[in-house]
């Protein structure tokens, strides 16, 4: 039982660290294809990580230590809350400490260095950065509590683990309106909290609009490799907890090395899917003003709200 | 029907009633809001159809479907052509509704806070009898309160109008929820009072925009300044 789950915890950081970057180039070739290019293939994302990666290291001058920390935090982090969140076991030796105001606060530990970095640079694109991201983080995290709440009060816990089990072998929990309010509030908050394109462009360098890239201009070589990692991981992360805590079919509830065996290819089938949903949806949809973002942030922050109220009011719960 | 899905059922479209709404509150453009409402007329009806399924009565199902038709189908075609006619007049400038008094944010966490407020004050009323209907009877209220809200913060007749029949929706979701039913009688009653306010009021946009050449309600200061 204990390899098994040791098994399952280094196997959902391997293929969240290996899968990140191959769900970014799915992601952008589906939207090449989309836009009727041919699209660089789905490797290349690995391709420019091993290129930085090769560089030699180089930082600005007069920057502390915030600035060289703040990529290998930014990865360690997202590393962490891989390991606690349950993408393909819930049964693993460190489930009782997977608790969901841990990995919303180590997610948000990786945003907080990130804007550090930003500000430490000392340059105004850094500052202008930071102060968006934290902007938008700031509205983004309650978001993300609010809504796992909603679903974790009919489970009676916030340990994530216990409420993707409770889900898995109760179906009924997900279809009511709490469940569907909720889904929905996430889904925007991990919009926002990825930077992806209602909030922010990640493929834009045009000052006026971006927020993730403004922060990390100064960065190259290696640094850049881990942040450009870090980004891809945290994608991968938050996706496959939204796809964990709504779909969790295939997700091995019990120690069994049958069920682990399929929930990596499950696990990578649903990210598949959502990757190329959102991808579609990225063609389809126009960049929000920087000023509606709040506006957009404050809809889903209802959403959730609602979520939790309606899980309490209407009879889905007890 | 059996009992869980009727629950499952009810509970759904009580929820689609709320983030109708909610929509309501949170887009800008006029066209969007008329959609919401229609949406919520479609939710509205399902409530009065889920409930009419489970106790078995034919009537009620019945009314159900009138209010489907009315709500999604006749109100929201005569604000459309309210809409198209203010559109072919004014250009696309009137068609937004451009600044509510309150900004979108501040009214998306009021209305956080006026459905909280609903379940405050429903909750010695869910006490009584908690049936499913009856743990579903703040979301009516909420509406109400919300309807309040557009009504009192929306600028433009149109959608003040689409505030005042937020209002009404609560009410008769609410009176749905809470008495399982009102008499065919007084649905038509009330029906035709809504239908006929709509269309009064319609008039009335028509002859303000004839007269003022806008509908910005802020605008008619005429009456009183002079």
């Amino acid at each position: 039982m204990n390899g098994i789950g040791y098994a399952a915890v280094v196997g959902q950081v391997v293929v969240v660290v290996g899968g990140a970057p191959l769900l970014a180039g799915w992601m952008r070739q589906v939207r090449a294809r989309l836009e009727g290019r041919a699209g660089a293939g789905v490797l290349q994302p690995w391709r420019d990580t091993c290129k930085l990666l090769r560089k030699e290291p180089i930082t600005p001058a007069g920057t502390g230590p915030a600035f060289r920390a703040a990529p290998a935090l930014l990865v360690a982090t997202t590393a962490v809350a891989t390991a606690l969140v349950p993408l393909l076991s819930t049964d693993t030796p460190v489930s009782s400490h997977a608790d969901l105001v841990v990995v919303v606060a180590l997610v948000a530990l990786g945003t907080l260095a990130l804007a550090l970095a930003g500000l430490d640079t000392g340059t105004a694109f850094g500052g202008m950065g930071a102060s968006r991201e934290m902007t938008v983080a700031a509205l983004v995290e309650p978001t993300i509590l609010l809504s796992v709440f909603a679903l974790s009060m009919p489970a009676g816990t916030t340990n994530i683990p216990a409420i993707v089990a409770g889900a898995a072998h109760h179906p009924a929990r997900l279809a009511s309106p709490a469940g569907l309010l909720a889904v929905a509030a996430l889904a925007v908050a991990v919009l926002a909290e990825t930077g992806r394109i209602p909030v922010d462009n990640p493929s834009t360098h045009l000052e006026l609009t971006m927020i993730h890239e403004a922060m990390v201009l100064e960065y190259a070589g290696p640094d850049l490799a881990l942040v450009e990692l870090g980004a891809q991981m945290r994608l991968t992360l938050l996706l496959g907890l939204l796809s964990s805590l709504f779909v969790p079919w295939g997700i091995a509830t019990s120690g069994s090395w049958g069920a682990l065996a399929v929930a990596p290819v499950l696990f990578a089938a649903k990210l598949c899917l959502l990757g190329a949903a959102l991808a579609t949806a990225e063609v389809c949809w126009a960049k929000v003003r920087l000023f509606r973002v709040p506006e957009l942030l404050a809809g889903s922050f209802l959403l959730a709200l609602l979520a939790v109220t309606a899980s309490y009011v209407l009879n889905g719960a007890p | 029907m059996s009992s869980g899905l009727y629950t499952q059922l009810l509970d759904l479209a009580c929820g689609a009633f709320l983030l109708a709404a909610v929509i309501v509150l949170w887009r800008h453009e006029l066209a969007a809001l008329v959609r919401a409402f229609a949406l919520q007329g479609v939710a509205l009806a399902a409530i009065a159809v889920f409930l009419g399924g489970h106790e078995e009565r034919w009537d009620l199902i019945a009314v159900g479907l009138g209010i489907g038709v009315l709500r999604a189908g006749v109100l929201p075609y005569l604000m459309r052509r309210a809409l198209a006619a203010l559109a072919a007049d004014r250009g696309s400038e009137e068609v937004r509704e451009t600044q509510p008094l309150v900004n979108v944010a501040a009214s998306l966490l009021t209305a956080a806070l006026l459905t909280l407020l609903a379940y405050a004050v429903g909750r010695p009323l869910t006490r009584l009898d908690p049936t499913p209907a009856a743990h579903a009877l703040p979301v009516g209220l909420a509406v109400v309160l919300i309807g309040f809200f557009v009504l009192a913060t929306r600028r433009r007749a149109l959608a003040q109008v689409v505030g005042f029949l937020l209002l009404d929706n609560g009410i008769t979701a609410t009176a749905f929820l809470a008495t399982s039913g009102v008499p065919l009688i007084v649905e038509l009653g009330v029906s035709f009072d809504v239908l006929l306010a709509v269309l009064v009021l319609q008039i009335l946009t028509t002859r303000m925009r004839e007269a003022f050449g806008t509908t910005d309600i802020d605008d008619l200061r005429e009456l009183h300044d002079r």
